[in-house]
């Protein structure tokens, strides 16, 4: 079953600890991204693969935009 | 004879004691924005207005002569500046999270509370009413609007204020969260908001109009500050005008900055700055700070009485306006107590309202006091 990562608010994506193929568990820090000026990490909602990453680092992301895929 | 004359004219022998201690108070807030960071924007220049304004013979703070007075008077007195920076200010917020949850209005006004205890704290120290109603506007967390309001109440406090106000702010990170703590549960602060609902382009570009209309039918007072901060609004959700929008965020807006700050600092000279009552500004200062925080939180909290989705009760600390200080240390905060809990778009929504609140708090004192 796959599950979405979403983006929580508006911001830039700063940085990417995970690549495809990486095992992850729940909770697991997979990015940091930066919202006026101030770093938040982004948790894995579900242990699993990731399948895909949708976004680049310096990418402006709006909320709830895709941010990857974890099987 | 030219010998005497010489002397007569160093600056060095006309020094006082006073001035010395000024020149400390300088170095230590240009230390602070250099070395710490805290506001240098506004504290650098002002540091460095303090120190010109505290050197004898210069003559730079002599009416209709000096170079600091003109910057001054025409600046401030004539309320040039503050309106200015509020165009910017407006040209640079988004109001899209206030216009998501409009209720959240409440918490900007909520914080408001605290300006008005403060007010009457100020008064039974002692102060006049004028005086009172500048000193509990640091507790709004607004420097334009608390640099506007003394200049035509209380001009012999507006230095003191005016530091206060923008050294508690860069304080905004120590100061709110044992408040906050104090008042809130570590189940409340774990409280995740539900998503917020998305803004139309026309609610965007009504809201200033709307807000311009009312705001001033019903405040009349508060019009130069909230005409400016919604232009600019206007200039940036119209999205026709992105040249105007920019200008006003970015050029118009820095150079303004050095001019206020410059010219506040130049009114903090040695006879006006070194009185007790100065202490007495720096204390209230900071209560109304603290009663702010903790009036947003408690609101919060009888909102949460009546909402069947809870929200979470530390965004109401964002209502005291620093933008967007607090709405950082709010996010912080409910991270600290749920990693995957993101508050800093909700906790926007009552920072904002909170400067349109600071705005009207500070229109009611003048419609009642000047």
């Amino acid at each position: 079953m796959a599950e979405q990562v979403l983006a929580p608010m508006v911001g830039k994506i700063v940085k990417i600890l995970v690549k495809p193929g990486d095992q992850v568990e729940e909770d697991q820090e997979i990015m940091v991204m930066e919202s006026m000026k101030l770093e938040s990490s982004i948790f894995a909602p579900c242990s699993g693969v990731i399948k895909e990453i949708k976004v680049s680092e310096g990418d402006r992301v709006e909320e709830d935009d895709v941010l990857a895929i974890i099987e | 004879m030219i010998g005497s004359s010489f002397m007569q004219g160093l600056g060095l022998l006309h020094l006082s004691i006073g001035e010395v201690v000024m020149f400390v108070v300088a170095f230590v807030l240009i230390y602070l924005a250099i070395a710490k960071q805290f506001e240098p924007l506004l504290l650098l220049p002002i540091g460095f207005g303090i120190l010109l304004a505290n050197l004898p013979l210069t003559d730079l703070m002599k009416p209709n002569e000096g170079l600091l007075w003109r910057f001054y008077h025409y600046g401030i007195q004539w309320e040039v500046i503050p309106p200015l920076i509020f165009l910017g200010l407006g040209a640079m917020t988004d109001f899209g999270p206030l216009l998501s949850r409009p209720s959240l209005i409440f918490l900007g006004a909520g914080a408001q509370v605290g300006v008005y205890i403060t007010f009457f704290c100020a008064k039974l120290f002692g102060f006049t009413l004028p005086e009172a109603a500048t000193i509990g506007i640091i507790g709004g967390a607004d420097g334009p609007t608390t640099i506007y309001l003394a200049s035509k109440l209380a001009p012999g406090l507006l230095g003191s204020c005016a530091v206060a106000a923008y050294s508690y702010m860069a304080l905004v990170p120590i100061i709110q969260p044992p408040v906050i703590k104090l008042l809130t549960s570590e189940k409340e602060r774990s409280i995740v908001m539900k998503k917020s609902r998305k803004v139309s382009g026309l609610e965007r570009i009504l809201f200033p109009l709307v807000t311009t209309v009312v705001v001033i039918l019903l405040v009349p007072a508060s019009a130069p500050l909230m005409a400016m901060f919604m232009l600019g609004n206007l200039f940036r959700e119209s999205g026709v005008v992105e040249r105007l929008s920019s200008a006003a965020q970015n050029e118009l807006m820095n150079i303004v900055t050095i001019f206020l700050g410059i010219s506040v600092g130049a009114t903090m000279n040695a006879a006006t700055f070194l009185k007790p009552q100065v202490l007495f500004v720096f204390f209230l200062g900071l209560f109304a700070f603290a009663i702010s925080t903790a009036t947003g939180v408690l609101l919060a909290k009888a909102m949460n009485i009546f909402l069947s989705e809870k929200i979470n009760p530390m965004i109401g600390a964002a209502g005291v306006s620093a933008v967007p200080m607090s709405a950082r240390v709010v996010h912080k905060m409910g991270q600290e107590a749920n990693r995957k809990n993101y508050l800093l778009m909700h906790a926007m929504g009552p920072n904002i309202a909170g400067v349109i609140g600071t705005i009207v708090a500070a229109g009611i004192f003048l419609t009642f006091l000047k």
